[in-house]
């Protein structure tokens, strides 16, 4: 498959490399378990195989044709035909990372222009080419900051509202540096507590604050307060964001944040079961000798034209080794790509627009579920496209019944909050319309009474 | 390549200037052409420090490549030069003068006695380039 | 003519897409967290399109011709694979939907865990790492987390020959871990002396590219294995180069206790110009517990007319969680299809013949460019970039003529113990016309570096732009382009 030599063509090759048969390759290869048999089915023709992975995909029931409320992190926007269009092009599908910028410029640029789009969304300063997704972002910051302190400083304090698999990956990431400790998400603490409340965690022992911005329970906390309060100890503060909601609410950049990194996939990347998303990275031009991951900056040719380039190299593992402070090669280079194309065709007037229909809607749908007698409103802090409700019964109940009526209910929040038993998460994008939002309502109304 | 008389140096390329107790440490004119075009360096000490010989006292980074310099004697930080900060290309242009990286109070000024002198230190580059 | 930035060919009032308006009533916005303004490009739909397809135009691709890039395996990346990525039941599930209404995607899941089982020999995969380096990184912590649970505190060094990639080195110290640097002996072996001399009860593993990045099988690979299991060490296998072995041995039946995996390499799913990739990680039995959560595994037993039911398992002692989610799924599915397709002749098939063609190149350029570890190799080699008699030129000047003859050059400075390397892997794709082209600009660039090198030094000649100045590009910073205002 895919091997273009005829029979004579390999024997032509093998004389001249000298050897008679292909097995004469191998000889190497310890005798004993040379040759294993491979466990595997009998390999396909292409139109066998599209048939096996189509049964394979349509026994899935998916946002592709159900009313989908879940949200916790990846969100099932709309993104236009050219978003795919483009990525699909082979010029950049089956390019390599752009080491050879003499012809890499298409994808060098794309990045440039990545770079420059999320800085202005952020409002940061400077942005790298990509992490795997928000949760590595995350982590990543986390090392970031450790580093810039030199490993003085041994304190983490993370807001109990990242989202719970961002804070598991930061403690996975973070399990081999003695003597750091991480404290502020513990199980009892107040979920309602305002951000601002985690001043009495911060000390001058503290190197950095994470928070999360519309945070996992969808609520918009003003920052100003708990940044000030960190850099009076001198530490930095990251933010971790949903970068479509900065469409509308003010970009921590604003607000003073050092740090802010976000999943990027709400940005006309499909759901696609987790992944490949985005791991957004924004920061302060100050720091960015510290900031892993690859740089594309603009310089000049010998003929002093403009082009692009990948750039503080020696800050990468293929340089430093095992001085780097982070190991990642591999990006999201292609992801990063689409949410380029995305953010140009959206513009100005375009993203705004799906961010407040997304506010809206979730609005109407908090509205009308708030009233059902039964269901209480958690909280009423402000919020963006996510929101939490108390339930009369337990979720996984409710989702069962909603999945009957063509309907993915909202995330069970009871599975990594112990005090949320029975309390749902639920999301609305631009995609959501009001018959979905009418008919979630009448099986929430129903169910109460089953 | 320049390789001052009145210098000592250290066998990863540090050079060291004396005057009484107080040392001044950079790298050589050697080691920044090894590195190429300097782009960022970083120095991570600051006055008051304690540092042995060995210590690593800054990270330098060129287009292509990035090398710690160490300490070649022991003592006390008495001043950083936060000029490089700004302006690394100092390193190329003139290792030896402005783009001097730390001073030291010694601990032992008979400390520099181990280190090379500037035919030595010649000798050790040119054995290095062929 | 340069490409303008998305951001000069923005006019105000313009955009590329429009949506419906709102259905709904519209609720209070919270005005003190707006922001006042959003100066994003204002562009229409065929503007970008062109701007982009502009943009593509800049690239060198697979799609165009052979791409020779050592260690990186720039196979064909068939179109299939885009298809079935995007069937709609696939790319419009949610990652956190009941388990129940996603058995597709679980189905799959598990069979791929299955299926690399089956290539690698080992006991039990996890699909969770982004990316190759994300897989070593998980493999290091798991490594660790072995050592630690049997209470084998002292083993904090990790051993990694000079040959390695740099994410070797860079995964081992991010969690800590001292790394030991092993040299290679004169053919391109561990040098098995050092390994000895470097192996105790503090060593807590090796990490192994075999065959290594000069694209040799090591002639003592057993020796190799046993001399770190003796010490109580662990044995991380790079799987970076995998594509050398399909169905010619079983890592796992070398000794090798746990490697990951380079979805984007092995089984074609496309580089993208930097990502994204996939690092499954495969381990022995004595690791299974400490796999990152979660691993897809059965929850119910098949019964008489019911499939099993498949869902999400966290092992009993599991490092943690590597991401969010489960693994870049769409990347899986991809490979999922490559494997399919392959079946157990079809990958033995496809290493035979990237071996084969890589034989083939060395065998045709050894008497014009030096090898020095001249023996047969598996899927690459190296070559040096320069002559005595050709003063003046490196392999970087040899790289930038190719890019004239519309070639992309191989791998260059790369491993670090061969000067002025020049690494190339052709994979198994090439034909034997496309090699022999590639053969034929080689020997003629050789001639050019003697008789006319400033040919070489001046290169590329034909290419969108020059010779880049990489030390304004870090000194004058610009990370970002103008703003629209």
């Amino acid at each position: 498959m895919f091997t273009p030599h005829t029979e004579t063509e390999v024997a032509e090759m093998l004389q001249v490399i000298g050897l008679s048969r292909l097995e004469d390759l191998f000889k190497l290869v310890p005798e004993s378990c040379r040759y294993p048999k491979l466990d595997l089915p009998q390999g396909l023709t292409e139109m066998e195989t599209r048939l096996e992975l189509q049964f394979l995909s349509e026994s899935n029931e998916t946002a592709h044709d159900q009313a989908c409320f879940l949200g916790a992190g990846a969100y099932n926007h709309y993104s236009p035909a050219a978003v795919d269009a483009i990525i699909r092009r082979g010029e950049f599908l089956t390019a390599y990372t752009p080491y050879q910028p003499e012809i890499s410029q298409g994808t060098l640029q794309a990045i440039f222009e990545y770079q420059s789009l999320i800085a202005l969304l952020t409002g940061m300063e400077v942005c790298n080419a990509s992490h795997y997704d928000g949760a590595t972002a995350i982590a990543e910051a986390a090392v970031m900051a450790y580093h810039t302190f030199r490993g003085k400083r041994s304190k983490i304090v993370i807001s109990p509202a990242l989202h719970p698999q961002y804070r598991e990956t930061i403690k996975t990431y973070l399990q081999g540096y003695a003597g750091l400790s991480i404290v502020g998400d513990e199980s009892d603490v107040d979920l309602h507590q305002h951000p601002s409340e985690m001043k009495s965690l911060i000390d001058d022992d503290t190197s950095l604050v994470i928070v999360q911005y519309p945070d996992f329970f969808g609520r918009v906390f003003e920052l100003k307060e708990i940044i000030e309060a960190t850099h009076a100890v001198g530490a930095l503060i990251a933010v971790s964001v949903n970068p479509l909601s900065l469409g509308l609410l003010s970009p921590p950049g604003e607000m003073g944040a050092d740090i802010v990194t976000g999943e990027g996939q709400s940005l006309g990347l499909p759901l696609s079961f987790g992944g490949p998303y985005l791991g957004i990275f924004a920061t302060k031009k100050e720091y960015i000798h510290k900031v892993a991951g690859r740089l594309v900056g603009e310089t000049v040719d010998k003929d002093g034209k403009r082009a692009y380039v990948l750039t503080l190299t020696a800050r990468e593992q293929h340089i430093r080794r095992e001085r780097a402070t982070s190991n990642i090669c591999t990006n999201q280079g292609l992801m990063a790509l689409a949410s380029t194309v995305y953010l140009s065709l959206l513009g100005r007037s375009g993203l705004k627009q799906v961010a407040s229909l997304s506010y809206h809607k979730a609005h109407f749908a908090f509205d009308r579920i708030s009233r059902i007698s039964g269901y209480e409103v958690w909280s009423t802090a402000p919020f963006f496209n996510e929101f939490v409700i108390k339930c009369p019964k337990p979720v996984e109940d409710i989702n069962f019944h909603l999945m009957d009526h063509g309907i993915i209910g909202g995330y069970d929040l009871g599975k990594t909050y112990p005090a949320l038993e029975g309390h749902m998460l639920l999301a609305c994008t631009e995609m959501t319309t009001r018959q979905e939002i009418d008919g979630l309502v009448n099986i929430l109304t129903e169910v109460t009474h089953a | 390549m320049n390789i001052p008389k009145e210098l000592k140096y250290e066998k990863t390329d540090e050079w060291v200037s004396v005057k009484d107790k107080m040392a001044t440490v950079g790298i050589s004119d050697y080691a920044q052409e090894q590195l190429s075009d300097i782009v960022y360096v970083d120095i991570t000490l600051s006055a008051g420090d304690k540092v042995n010989k060995g210590t690593v006292i800054a990270t330098i980074e060129s287009v292509k490549a990035a090398a710690d310099v160490n300490m070649p004697i022991g003592g006390t930080v008495v001043e950083v030069n936060s000029a490089l900060s700004d302006t690394p290309e100092l390193v190329n242009t003139d290792p030896y003068g402005a783009a001097w990286m730390v001073k030291v109070e010694m601990d032992d000024p008979q400390d520099v006695k181990s280190l090379m002198d500037s035919a030595a230190y010649e000798k050790y580059c040119a054995d290095r380039t062929h | 003519m340069r490409e303008p930035t998305i951001f000069e060919l923005s006019s105000n009032g313009r955009t590329g897409v429009i949506f419906p308006e709102a259905d709904v009533p519209l609720a209070e916005l919270p005005e003190k967290m707006l922001r006042r303004d959003l100066p994003l490009p204002e562009i229409s739909e065929i503007d970008v399109v062109r701007h982009f397809t502009h943009l593509s135009h800049l690239n060198y691709s697979i799609d165009e011709n052979i791409y020779p890039l050592g260690s990186c395996t720039m196979k064909y990346n068939p179109r299939i694979n885009e298809e079935t990525a995007r069937m709609p039941g696939f790319i419009f599930s949610h990652p956190m939907q009941a388990i129940e209404t996603v058995q597709g995607n679980l189905v799959l899941m598990y069979q791929l865990q299955e299926w690399l089982k089956a290539i690698s020999g080992f006991h039990a995969i996890t699909l969770q790492p982004a990316a190759g380096a994300h897989g070593e990184f998980t493999g290091v912590l798991i490594i660790r987390a072995y050592h630690r649970d049997r209470n084998d505190l002292k083993r904090t060094k990790i051993l990694i020959p000079d040959s390695a990639h740099g994410t070797n080195p860079a995964s081992s110290s991010m969690i800590g871990m001292e790394v030991l640097t092993v040299p290679s002996d004169a053919r391109g072996n561990v040098d098995l002396a050092a390994l000895k001399k470097s192996c105790d009860e503090t060593t807590a593993g090796l990490m192994l590219t075999n065959p290594n990045t000069l694209g040799l099988f090591d002639e003592n690979i057993q020796q190799v294995i046993d001399i770190v299991h003796q010490a109580g060490g662990l044995v991380y296998g790079d799987g970076a180069n995998l594509n050398a072995l399909m169905g010619i041995i079983r890592p796992a039946d070398m000794g090798i206790d746990l490697m990951h995996f380079n979805l984007h390499k092995t089984f074609s799913t496309p580089h993208g110009g930097g990502g994204p990739g996939s690092g499954p990680v495969g381990v022995s039995e004595a690791l299974v517990d400490f796999l990152p959560e979660p691993v897809v595994g059965v929850i119910e037993e098949a019964e008489e007319d019911l499939p099993p039911l498949y869902g999400f398992i966290k092992p009993a002692k599991t490092i943690g969680r590597m991401k969010s989610f489960q693994g870049h799924f769409g990347v899986l599915v991809r490979a999922f299809t490559y494997i399919m397709m392959h079946g157990a002749a079809g990958l033995r098939n496809a290493s035979e013949m990237a071996v084969l063609n890589a034989n083939y190149l060395l065998a045709r350029l050894r008497n014009t460019y030096k090898v020095p570890y001249d023996r047969i190799c598996m899927h690459e080699f190296v070559a040096e970039g320069r002559w005595p008699d050709a003063e003046g030129i490196h392999a970087l000047d040899i790289a930038k003529r190719l890019i004239d003859y519309n070639l992309h050059p191989p791998t260059n400075y790369f491993p670090l113990i061969v000067p002025e390397a020049l690494m190339i892997e052709p994979t198994e794709t090439e034909s034997k016309q496309s090699l022999d082209a590639f053969v034929d600009i080689m020997i003629k660039i050789a001639g050019e570096a003697h008789s006319s090198p400033e040919l070489l030094k001046n290169a590329p000649h034909h290419a969108p732009v020059k010779r880049l100045d990489e030390v304004k590009a870090a000194r004058d910073l610009t990370l970002c382009c103008g703003r629209t205002e």
